[in-house]
């Protein structure tokens, strides 16, 4: 009896707190936003994702949200069935995974959400190299190299023994840094010191005089008084004259190339139509500059997120990134370049559906 | 004459052997102690100054000092739990069957094989199998059910093996009376034998669930969750562990998390004596049973 009243009040109550929108069901302050957002991938977007799900946690008391670290593949595996709502990425969408998309139906919205750069560190001791060109960085990375010594790197290096410290080759990292380098994703020289750990690399260099070791810039940032930061030389005067050291503005406006990457996480368009999820997204968007910086990765431009916050809006599927090289292209241009269609005929997504891979507007 | 003086000095070269040896024995002994204690004296200097009350009842933070390990806790508990209640009630009634009713033969030959190679296959093996199996065929979803029936299964052969082993133990007269006095094989099993077997059993199942609470691999697979920030209601609930926790805090670059880091190894260490502590009072119980 008791509870069959209490059950009508509830039902009474119900429509009353749906008007009220809010300051019902135990002081939560903005709103009744609940149900769950589940994301996983990248370890190495894993820390803005767990700074934004943290602070989404705190003005949204009812949401749950989770993070889980599969790596980029292993999340993808994942969002590509429909089990995750969000996949963090550190490279962009594979092939592979691009067909395995199209197969099954899943869409995804891209969405770029901070910079990371790779820096290449020798010992605090090495007093010969300061600076290397993509073209020496290929020679001594790619598949079959034989080159061991410093004196073989460039004419003038002293006759050193050289050690090799760089990434498991599971890590988007490595994906990303022997495409920058030797062009082709995952092809290098397989007689390197590997460690899926980069607190290891960073150990690793700086207790051998010989070493030269790539890594993301925030294991460098801290540990600067360990290592030696070189600078990068990718050959072109347009982008940026000569050598250029990795700092947040050379990674930002893209002249630290072609080592500077982008960070993604991809959206499902069908998750995103939950209030939570698409709440999740828009906060994401709109804290990352904030956040992405924090927690030691380099955020894109104002102008940019304003770019992949109607990217969102506007539910754009598919990938920026298509069969062109996408090495050292600005993200702006990207964004602007492939956010289609409905600016022109005024019909959202008419374009993207077709096909996964979103096509550059015509000029 | 000549021979007892050799005797004399035989005798004292053959004390001075045993010296040696019984001291080869003690160092052998210690080294692995010293290693041991050096590391958590290390573990324990680096987490101290994060060991409070806060790091036990926060959720886990992009910022160390406001970073807490509560989830994963929790998340251990509930897995261990979950593990023990499924892994052994199964794992012993194996146990029995094999040893006590299976009839000898090709067949019992071929499980008893199977069960051997299966205690060493690498856990990330079961991480494979629980996907496909627990989350993704009995749609179980990355739940904490899940998680714990993958541990189950990778901790069973342990369990078996060492139920077993207690089994064996027992000496057959034992039975042979029980059955001359007419009891049946159930009662011989339920009056004598799990009694006479359940301290050893208890031995067995503490190391199997000391392995099963460190193991993070198989749980990464089945894809047991790093941030999470409320806590597991059921057992259909997604969870962390601290294994996973401490794991992530050691993969970031900033020092301070580190030391958190070090901080969850002290609590994890905590847990597992608490648990293997209840345990062993179970076990004495059992004992004290035993000799009444």
């Amino acid at each position: 009896m008791k509870r069959s009243i209490r059950h009508a009040a509830l039902l009474f109550l119900l429509p009353v707190c749906l008007i009220a929108a809010s300051g019902c069901g135990g002081g939560a302050v903005e709103g009744e936003l609940s149900g769950a957002v589940q994301i996983d991938g990248s370890s190495t977007v894993y820390p803005i994702t767990e700074a934004v799900a943290e602070e989404f946690m705190i003005a949204h008391g009812q949401a749950r949200v989770t993070v889980g670290v599969s790596g980029t593949g292993g999340g993808f595996s994942k969002f590509l069935r429909g089990e995750t709502d969000i996949n963090d990425a550190s490279r962009v969408i594979k092939s592979s995974e691009l067909e395995l998309a199209s197969r099954d139906g899943i869409d995804f919205i891209e969405l770029p959400v901070a910079y990371d750069g790779l820096v290449v560190v020798v010992h605090p001791d090495n007093d010969w190299a300061d600076c290397l060109t993509v073209d020496e960085l290929q020679a001594i990375w790619e598949p079959g190299s034989q080159i061991n010594n410093w004196s073989e790197v460039r004419p003038g290096f002293p006759d050193r023994e050289l050690a090799l410290y760089g990434p498991g080759t599971d890590s988007g990292t490595y994906d990303y840094f022997t495409e920058a380098v030797a062009g082709e994703s995952g092809a290098s020289r397989s007689d390197f010191t590997a460690s899926e750990d980069d607190n290891v690399l960073v150990q690793g260099v700086s207790g051998d005089p010989h070493a030269l070791g790539f890594f993301g810039i925030a294991y460098y940032e801290e540990n600067a008084e360990r290592l030696k930061l070189l600078a990068i030389d990718d050959g072109d005067p347009e982008n940026g004259e000569g050598c250029v050291l990795p700092t947040p503005a050379t990674v930002e406006n893209g002249t630290y190339a072609p080592l500077s990457r982008a960070l993604f996480i991809y959206v499902r368009p069908v998750a995103a139509e939950q209030e939570i999820v698409r709440e999740f997204v828009h906060f994401y968007i709109t804290r990352a500059r904030e956040l992405a910086g924090e927690v030691g990765y380099v955020p894109l431009t104002a102008e940019e997120y304003d770019l992949v916050l109607e990217r969102f809006e506007r539910r754009v599927t598919g990938t920026m990134f298509g069969e062109e090289a996408h090495v050292g292209v600005t993200m702006r241009e990207l964004l602007t370049r492939y956010m289609p269609a409905e600016l022109s005929s005024g019909e959202p997504d008419s374009e993207a559906s077709d096909s996964l891979v979103s096509q550059p507007v015509s000029e | 004459m000549i021979s007892s003086q050799r005797y004399d000095e035989r005798i004292e070269r053959r004390r001075r052997r045993g010296l040696i040896f019984s001291g080869l024995l003690f160092v052998a002994t210690v080294s692995g102690l010293v290693v041991l204690i050096t590391l958590l004296v290390d573990v324990v200097m680096q987490g101290a100054q994060w060991l409070d009350w806060d790091f036990l009842t926060r959720f886990p933070s992009r910022i160390p000092e406001r970073a807490g390990i509560k989830s994963a806790i929790v998340g251990s508990i509930w897995m261990i739990l979950l593990t023990a209640g499924i892994s052994v009630p199964i794992g012993v009634a194996s146990a029995l069957y094999l040893e006590e009713y299976a009839p000898r033969g090709w067949f019992l030959k071929l499980i008893q094989i199977n069960i051997n190679n299966l205690a060493g296959i690498p856990s990330v093996v079961y991480g494979i199998l629980g996907l496909t199996l627990f989350v993704r065929f009995f749609a179980l979803g990355r739940s904490l059910l899940a998680g714990a029936l993958t541990m189950a299964l990778l901790i069973l052969p342990i369990i078996i093996i060492s139920a077993q082993e207690a089994l064996r133990a027992i000496p057959s007269g034992i039975r042979e009376s029980a059955f001359a006095l007419g009891a049946t094989r159930r009662q011989v099993v339920w009056s004598h034998l799990l009694p006479m077997s359940a301290p050893s059993i208890m031995t067995g199942v503490i190391l199997a669930l000391s392995r099963a609470i460190g193991e993070t691999a198989p749980l990464i697979m089945i894809g047991a969750l790093t941030f999470i920030a409320f806590l597991p209601t059921s057992a259909l609930d997604p969870f962390t562990v601290l294994p996973i926790q401490i794991f992530n805090w050691t993969a970031r670059p900033q020092a301070d998390f580190q030391s958190l880091a070090a901080a969850g190894i002290v609590i994890l260490m905590i847990v597992l004596f608490l648990m293997n502590l209840s345990a062993i009072l179970l076990r004495n119980h059992f004992e004290k049973y035993r000799l009444r």
